[in-house]
């Protein structure tokens, strides 16, 4: 097949990339979209394997069903709950291929001086060293959101000067295989230097700043798709690297925007010392009011109108069933129930909106933060299951508090508040949530799906 | 075409195909960002094309055979599992009236 002629047909994987984009703009069109993505993707591999000079051999096949296996069993296996970690280890794969498709056409092409143009080792460095990024990154994203190491911030003395210190050395090899030291060692720099510099990147970052991590390394991952594509002068890698760099940016903003902080901010700045008011003076006093399950169903079967707001509480606990059943059961008495979703809620963008879809909750139901906002005032209990900071009122009033500014679910407007709650000791002075000492608010402690499973049965006695 | 050329006109299809995906993407609703993050993902999987022409470069030495098999491998993962991960989330967002009193849930 002739250069133009696969062009023209990588064409057609093209346009089915971007349709499939398009058709993920209603949720009764995106499904077909990923079908025609999937097309697309078949119709670049078919047209590679008939490319002029292809040794097909045994790797390619053998390589691609290895692959192909693990990714089709680990997918199908996979839990819901369990979704943000086979995102961020997906997009770590994808990271990890460009690199070694970077470090194969550099260990091919260098020996001979003169091969190797300009823009093409540009190309080469940078998808070599943001694969790798992406790569480590992801898959210490993957290790904390699976718990297989703290997801807490982990920070020591002198990290940040770690970092610069390490990202100067890989430039400067990069740099110096631009200028013409076609040195083999010197891309194992890039892509070793790489890898370290993605780990110490991501383990400082946790909790609520991880769907912003995992936005940016869906966009690096793109952005190393792209540069691949400029090695390889291939179109449909730069185009299709694009729209993925294009969506993980788009993302990254706006988990940014959603909690009013730049990105630079929660990748270097904050080291998670933002994140649940840790260690900040303001504590608020008051006496926080505790509830029975039973006292709380009552309340809830007498509501005319319930929001749920929830929170990675939710999740941790995987509660999303049990909270389905209780929308259910007091949809049958009659109360209106509506979920709040906080941009940020979770653990990856819309995470919380997968878990409900999971447990069948209609999407109709489900009220973005501008969109609920105005009827809080009209709502009888707003039920806060595992949310914390996204509900704090301290981020709108006081201005010292580290959250202040971030765009928060007004539930403290409404008649009464429910917050569900693993734990909280008895006499506890530092609460860093003005919500809990609300004169509005109960609190029901325990495991989250323990308590709506009680919640559903007192309001079945009822 | 010359190599510079070359790269001119790959760089205007960079250029432009952010362009479109800013457009496109600003549309997609905030229900849909798990999928659309999963779809991407699934997407950036097109460097399998990248994969195997490494993999199946002809009088490649070892070296190179072998790193692009492993590419072939981790390119494989990415596109199967991202394609089949989000068809399984999409999979769920089935559109519904909120129940009302007869419902019988789902």
């Amino acid at each position: 097949m002739s250069q133009p002629t696969s062009n023209l047909l990588y064409l057609i994987t093209i346009v089915c990339f971007i349709l499939a984009l398009r058709f993920l703009s209603s949720p009764t069109t995106a499904r077909r979209g990923n079908w025609i993505g999937a097309a697309g993707m078949t119709v670049a591999i078919v047209v590679t394997l008939f490319q002029p000079g292809l040794h097909i051999g045994w790797r390619i096949p053998v390589g691609g069903a290895i692959g192909a296996v693990f990714g089709a069993v680990g997918a199908r296996r996979v839990k819901m709950t369990a979704m943000p970690q086979m995102v961020a280890l997906f997009n770590g794969v994808g990271g990890g291929a460009a690199a070694l498709v970077s470090l194969a056409e550099f260990h091919n092409l260098a020996p001979e001086p003169g091969r190797l143009h300009g823009d093409v080792s540009i190309a080469i460095i940078a998808a070599a060293l943001i694969g790798s990024v992406s790569f480590a990154g992801s898959m210490v994203a993957f290790a904390k959101l699976q718990e297989l190491i703290g997801g807490r911030p982990i920070t020591y003395p002198g990290q940040q000067f770690v970092n610069l210190t390490l990202f100067g050395a890989i430039l400067a090899a990069g740099i110096a295989i631009v200028a013409g030291a076609e040195q083999q060692w010197l891309i194992v720099v890039v892509i070793v230097g790489a890898l370290v510099f993605g780990v110490l990147f991501v383990l400082p970052i946790g909790g609520a700043d991880m769907p912003v991590v995992i936005s940016l390394l869906n966009a690096f991952t793109g952005l190393a798709t792209s540069a691949t594509g400029f090695e390889l002068h291939s179109y449909v890698l730069i185009v299709s690297g694009a729209l993925v760099g294009a969506s993980g940016t788009l993302l990254t903003l706006l988990m940014g925007r959603a909690m009013n902080r730049s990105i630079g901010n929660v990748l270097f700045g904050a080291f998670g010392t933002v994140q649940a008011g840790a260690g900040t003076p303001t504590s608020y006093e008051g006496t926080v009011r505790s509830v029975s399950a039973e006292d709380v169903a009552i309340m809830l079967s007498y509501a005319h109108k319930v929001v749920v707001v929830p929170g990675y509480g939710m999740a941790v606990a995987q509660a999303q069933h049990a909270v389905r059943e209780l929308a259910g059961e007091l949809e049958k008495k009659g109360v209106e129930v509506e979920y709040a979703i906080h941009p940020v809620a979770g653990r990856m963008p819309g995470h919380m909106n997968v878990l409900l879809a999971e447990a069948n909750v209609p999407y109709p139901a489900l009220k973005e933060m501008d969109e609920i906002n105005p009827e809080f005032p009209q709502t009888d209990v707003a039920l806060v299951i595992g949310a914390n900071d996204v509900v704090n009122p301290a981020a709108r009033n006081e201005p010292g508090s580290p959250i202040y500014g971030m765009p928060i679910l007004n539930v403290d407007q409404s008649h009464q508040i429910v917050v569900m709650k693993r734990s909280m000791a008895t006499g506890f002075a530092g609460i860093d949530n003005p919500l809990f000492v609300d004169p509005k608010t109960s609190m029901l402690f325990g495991d989250a799906k323990d308590s709506v499973l009680k919640l559903v049965a007192g309001v079945k006695a009822l | 075409m010359s190599h510079y050329a070359q790269l001119v006109v790959e760089l205007t299809i960079l250029v432009l195909a952010i362009f479109l995906g800013v457009e496109v993407i600003s549309k997609v609703p905030t229900l849909l960002h798990t999928p659309l993050m999963s779809g991407t993902n699934a997407i950036h999987g097109i460097v399998i094309v990248g994969a195997m022409l490494v993999a199946g470069m002809a009088g490649a030495d070892t070296v190179t055979g072998w790193i692009g098999f492993v590419a072939m491998i981790l390119a494989a993962a990415n596109v199967v599992g991202g394609f089949v991960v989000t068809d399984r989330m999409l999979e769920m967002f089935k559109k519904r009236e909120p129940p009302r009193k007869d419902d019988e849930g789902g």
